[in-house]
């Protein structure tokens, strides 16, 4: 077993709040400094920019958890990874027909573009992509887990877009692969005040939308190597695999 | 007045929970904030929302709440049915939105 650094919420430039410097390059060669094994690609109910930004994490020695910040109806924000392209494929369209047409004012919400290696504008999405999807949460985790990904709602200690500020607490039999703590949460004290969550396996990511926030916090997964299936094997605590946060 | 005589007046369609169609009413409470429910609404009183997940029946039954009205034709989940009907905690739909359906029920509720 070896300890692989993780840090599994990171917006792109498409993310409408993604800072314009926040390319694949750039997202890279952060990571790559700040000594992380393993990103999380999660722009805001969107999937595009993960293809490009897995290939070129790989040239580093980095790998790829691809996947998306999710909107619920209830306006909680959740994580959804997937562990291969179909999958991912099958979820974008989830996304794209779930999304309200409603459109981005770059003016007021940013640019929400995809960029390749070269740092070229090489799609721009027109919807806005920081809408709630037309799908409740327990819907939204059950697709997810019908496509064999992992669903993890996010910095569950927030006062905005959590599952506790949008839902008032834990609901009973929350299907969640694990549940995700903000920077805040080394703070905040949130552990402490919510015993509940101990029935969890937890992670903490930085939800990065600035490159120097990259890696701030990170999460620890012992597995024997990198791969999908070990990160959930490590989320699950499997054969001597386990989950710290850090 | 009970949630059965409002269900005409109101054109309200009943999802599920019907065991709790005789539940008194003594007031209403708007919110689609489940913590601000916790806090705030009283026993008895009616709640529109329009929030759809099994929470809320979980938040009804803790505040001992009348019932649940959804708005804008707005359907429960598979989850609320289930613990709607357990917890005999009427879920009922309007095609209104919640400016219409508080309007007249506040006009209903005063006059008593």
């Amino acid at each position: 077993m070896r300890t692989f650094r993780a840090d599994l919420h990171i917006h792109t430039v498409l993310s409408p709040c993604g800072d314009l410097a926040m390319s694949p390059g750039r997202i890279v060669e952060e990571a790559s400094r700040k000594g992380l094994d393993i990103i999380g690609i999660t722009d805001h109910n969107s999937t595009r920019q993960c293809g490009i930004t897995a290939r070129m994490a790989s040239a580093k020695g980095i790998y790829v958890m691809q996947g998306a910040e999710v909107t619920t109806k209830e306006e909680v924000h959740c994580l959804a990874f997937f562990e291969n392209s179909d999958t991912l494929d099958s979820f974008q369209v989830y996304l794209d027909s779930n999304l309200p047409e409603i459109m981005n004012d770059t003016s007021k919400f940013g640019y929400q573009v995809v960029v390749d290696e070269d740092e070229n504008i090489v799609y721009e999405e027109d919807k806005l992509l920081i809408n709630a999807l037309d799908k409740g949460m327990d819907e939204i985790e059950s697709f997810v887990h019908s496509l064999n990904g992992l669903f993890i709602p996010a910095h569950i200690d927030k006062s905005k877009n959590s599952i506790y500020s949008q839902l008032g607490f834990l609901p009973a039999g929350l299907n969640a692969d694990a549940l995700e703590l903000s920077p805040a949460s080394l703070h905040n004290k949130f552990e402490e005040k919510h015993y509940e969550i101990n029935n969890y396996q937890t992670i903490r990511s930085s939800d990065a939308h600035f490159p120097e926030e990259i890696g701030r916090v990170h999460t620890e997964f012992y597995i024997p190597q990198v791969s999908f299936r070990e990160i959930r094997a490590a989320l699950k605590g499997v054969d001597g695999r386990k989950t710290e946060i850090r | 007045m009970k949630i059965a005589d409002i269900i005409e007046t109101l054109d309200l369609k009943l999802i599920s929970g019907a065991g709790g169609l005789q539940n008194e009413i003594t007031g209403c409470y708007v919110s689609d904030l489940l913590s601000d429910v916790i806090g705030n609404a009283r026993e008895g009183e009616l709640w529109i929302t329009l929030q759809t997940h099994q929470n809320i029946i979980a938040v009804a039954s803790l505040k001992d709440l009348a019932a649940i009205i959804l708005v804008r034709g707005l359907t429960a989940e598979e989850g609320t049915i289930e613990k709607s009907n357990l917890e005999n905690i009427p879920v009922l739909t309007t095609t209104l939105d919640t400016f219409s359906v508080a309007g007249i029920l506040y006009q209903l509720i005063k006059k008593k």
